[in-house]
């Protein structure tokens, strides 16, 4: 008797592995890198499509974005990549996206809700393969408690690069802040005031045309404001080639008057220093031709090597649905790259009045972006174009190339990347 | 008495016999094949049986990965695979090596190999130099009679120990601007110095870390060689009453010698090759005053959009050979001392 009850409990227990594992037959892989804590929401979203769908299993790979920018694009090339990932280079690895047209299940939802965007992801088709997941202005923070305990007013709406540098400055000169301004060393961040000052970044054919007399103007002051030390050559020169550096832990640590980066920092601010100071999203300064930042983000799409892409379809379709993602946009305070919800259907989650200035501010921005900046964003070999603009004039702030040099340099590194490309 | 004496060696018998037993037992297992074997091959060939383990493994991830890059260099364009990539013949190598004037890196037009090159000579030649002559003097104190001499050994082997990513932050900590050295310096009075925005600075310390990290490891073996000196030849030396410069220069260098070899050699080699520690610490910069031609390599085969393979095979393809020569000319100078 104690014999087949021994048995009766271990078919039961081996049935029901088999029936579990039987249940989830299909493991799909994202790989996902974290900004701040967008891991844990998106998991909390998945964990209900799970509980909807016990055959599919959704792994998230949380990685750094340095593996999203390095390993990724040669998993996908060598077609090991994983079914999903959440990408920034946008254009630059739409070879490597499925259509989900088939497998979603109203495609004019999202037309109608990503239309614009969709563009950046597919820029020589109708494709449809994923969504933002954040939507990106960049533009400049200042340490308004720094501006008011110095007795400096604040430039206002319409102030030009000149006038905040000068009175960055001038707040750093009577507090003895060792920065008055930092810049994210990035060439999509400088792209923005090139544009202002502008810059036309293509030619008439619509080929890249980095240098010209826009970009000049823009460059030629980033060269003097690190000679004279409105910004500090130790963020940017201390490293080399198209490194990414921010200064945002030098923001946040009250080192820095005016922090030049975007709306992806909002999160972490009202995290990291909360209201230590008050940290201030400003409008983007002008130049000549415009007040613009650059746009930009943060996209999950689906990968056309999947075994999967019914599965990967039923997903996509269900991250996209606007609840979820107006909880995954409120939660991480992320500008919505959904159209209905930009146009205020978010709760944001913060009782924080910086965080809810920064969003109104950068969210107010998205209208005044130049055209140039939007085309530059949907150009799918623009971090070419960036990585050449901020290696080469890095090299001229160091004092290894003149600033001449330096801008036939970045035409010949980009001629030569083309080259390369138009391989293929 | 004798019978006392005789137990513990009965004892190390017996537990050797018992420790023994499963080893015997698998060679008597090996023994049928391997004698199947010897028949086949002979007894000449059986050393090339017991090497083929490591051959195989040395084929798989060495030469063949080096054939495949060889043939990298050769083509161009962003595919991954080899079948798919367009052969370009040697303009990869071309493009490097296209210079106005050599001395000068940026008439080449490939101004980051040249300079990459540049920066890696530069940093051998003074992380050699020093590491070789640090080490000796460090082996040579080590190998008095010293107070704590035991302790010291290993306190100058415990870099080594340690990961390059770590060390390379631990010194970045050290160095910033906010970091414990300009703390110190500022409580002295001296003002804060940016010690990764000068470019001597900048190669001074990627010099340094290297030296502290990587000095254990040579110390070591010199003092191998140190110890393996007769110290009847002191004794006789002392008798004569020699000076003790004379001592170090006709019977401490001359017979530390071949240690030494090795100690220049593979320092020369790992100095070529060095990446992970600089590029941690000053990451190529300022501008690229520490980028070296691994970096280079790395840069350009993965960090750029375009990732090019062709261009960075050709790169480590140009680097092997540097490599290829620095050895072939240790065997040089070794054949010749050994020939006298």
């Amino acid at each position: 008797m104690l014999n087949f009850k021994r048995i009766l409990a271990t078919s039961s227990m081996v049935a029901t592995l088999a029936a579990t594992s039987a249940l989830a037959e299909t493991e799909l892989r994202m790989m996902w890198y974290n900004d701040g804590n967008e891991s844990e929401v998106i998991q909390s979203i998945i964990d209900r499509f799970e509980a909807n769908n016990p055959d599919i299993s959704v792994v998230i790979d949380v990685v750094p974005y340095k593996s999203i920018m390095e390993s990724l694009p040669i998993q996908l090339a060598a077609g090991a990549g994983p079914d999903l990932a959440r990408v920034t280079d946008l254009g630059g690895l739409s070879k490597y996206y499925m259509d989900l047209t088939p497998h979603i299940s109203n495609s004019d939802y999202w037309e109608a809700s990503f239309g614009p965007f969709l563009d950046w992801l597919a820029p020589d088709s109708d494709r449809i393969s994923g969504f933002m997941t954040q939507l990106t202005v960049t533009g400049p923070y200042v340490n308004k408690t720094f501006f008011e305990q110095a007795g400096v007013a604040m430039p206002g709406d319409g102030a030009t690069w000149d006038e905040w540098a000068a009175a960055a400055n001038d707040v750093a000169g009577k507090l003895d802040i060792p920065i008055p301004m930092a810049w994210d060393r990035s060439g999509h961040r400088v792209s923005g005031p090139a544009i202002a000052m502008g810059a036309k970044m293509f030619n008439a054919e619509g080929e890249p045309a980095l240098v010209d007399d826009g970009l000049k103007e823009m460059t030629q002051r980033l060269y003097d404001w690190h000679q004279d030390g409105t910004m500090t050559k130790e963020l940017w020169g201390s490293v080399s080639g198209s490194s990414y550096l921010g200064a945002n832990e030098d923001f946040a640590n009250g080192q820095v008057v005016m922090y030049m980066s975007g709306s992806w920092q909002i999160g972490q601010f009202s995290g990291t220093i909360g209201d230590a100071f008050d940290w201030w999203a400003v409008p983007a300064p002008c130049g000549a031709a415009a007040c613009t930042g650059m746009p930009g983000g943060a996209a999950l799409v689906a990968m056309k090597d999947t075994k999967h892409p019914a599965e990967v379809g039923k997903l996509m379709d269900f991250l996209a649905q606007e609840e979820n993602l107006a909880e995954f946009y409120g939660k991480n305070l992320f500008i919505p790259g959904h159209l209905k919800l930009a146009t205020g259907g978010v709760d944001f989650a913060t009782d924080d009045v910086r965080a809810k200035h920064a969003l109104s501010t950068f969210a107010g921005a998205v209208p005044k972006i130049a055209p140039t900046a939007f085309d530059l964003q949907g150009y799918p070999n623009n971090r070419i174009m960036f990585n050449a603009l901020i290696s080469r004039l890095n090299e001229a702030i160091v004092g290894e190339l003149t600033l001449e040099q330096a801008y036939v340099r970045m035409e010949e590194d980009i001629a030569k990347q083309l080259a390369a490309k138009a391989l293929e | 008495m004798t019978r006392n004496s005789d137990q513990p060696a009965a004892v190390k018998n017996t537990v050797v016999s018992i420790a023994g037993w499963p080893v015997q037992r698998v060679f008597r297992l090996l023994e049928y094949p391997f004698s199947k074997i010897q028949k086949g091959v002979g007894i000449q060939g059986m050393p090339w049986i017991f090497l083929l383990p490591n051959l195989l493994f040395f084929g798989i991830f060495v030469v063949i990965p080096l054939f495949i890059n060889f043939a990298f260099s050769f083509t161009g364009g962003t595919e991954l695979f080899l079948s798919n990539r367009v052969y370009t013949g040697t303009e990869q190598y071309r493009f490097l090596l296209e210079c106005e004037t050599f001395g000068d890196p940026i008439t080449c037009r490939e101004d980051r190999f040249w300079k990459g090159l540049y920066n890696t000579f530069v940093f051998v030649f003074f992380q050699v130099s020093f590491l070789v002559l640090f080490s000796l003097i460090t082996a040579l104190i080590l190998n008095r009679e010293i107070r704590g001499r035991g302790f010291f050994r290993a306190v100058f082997f415990f870099p080594v120990l340690l990961s390059p990513v770590v060390v390379a932050l631990i010194w970045k900590w050290i160095l910033l601007r906010d970091g414990i050295l300009n703390a110190f310096l500022v409580s002295i009075g001296m003002d804060k110095i940016l010690f990764f925005v000068s470019p001597e600075w900048a190669m001074f310390w990627a010099v340094f870390v290297s030296i502290w990290a990587h000095m254990g490891f040579y110390t070591l073996i010199l003092l191998a060689g140190l110890q393996a000196i007769q110290p009847d030849l002191y004794e006789a030396a002392e008798m004569d009453g020699t000076s003790k410069e004379r001592v170090f220069w006709r019977i401490t260098l001359p017979l530390l010698w071949p240690n030494l070899l090795v100690v220049v050699v593979l320092a020369l080699i790992k100095g070529v090759q060095v990446f992970d520690e600089v590029f941690v610490l000053t990451g190529g910069g300022p501008g690229t005053a520490t980028q070296f031609i691994v970096q280079y390599i790395y840069n350009t085969g993965f960090t750029e959009q375009v990732q090019d393979f062709g261009l960075a095979s050709a790169a480590s393809i140009v680097l092997g050979v540097i490599l290829f020569v620095l050895t072939m000319l240790q065997l040089a100078v070794t054949r010749a001392r050994d020939n006298g």
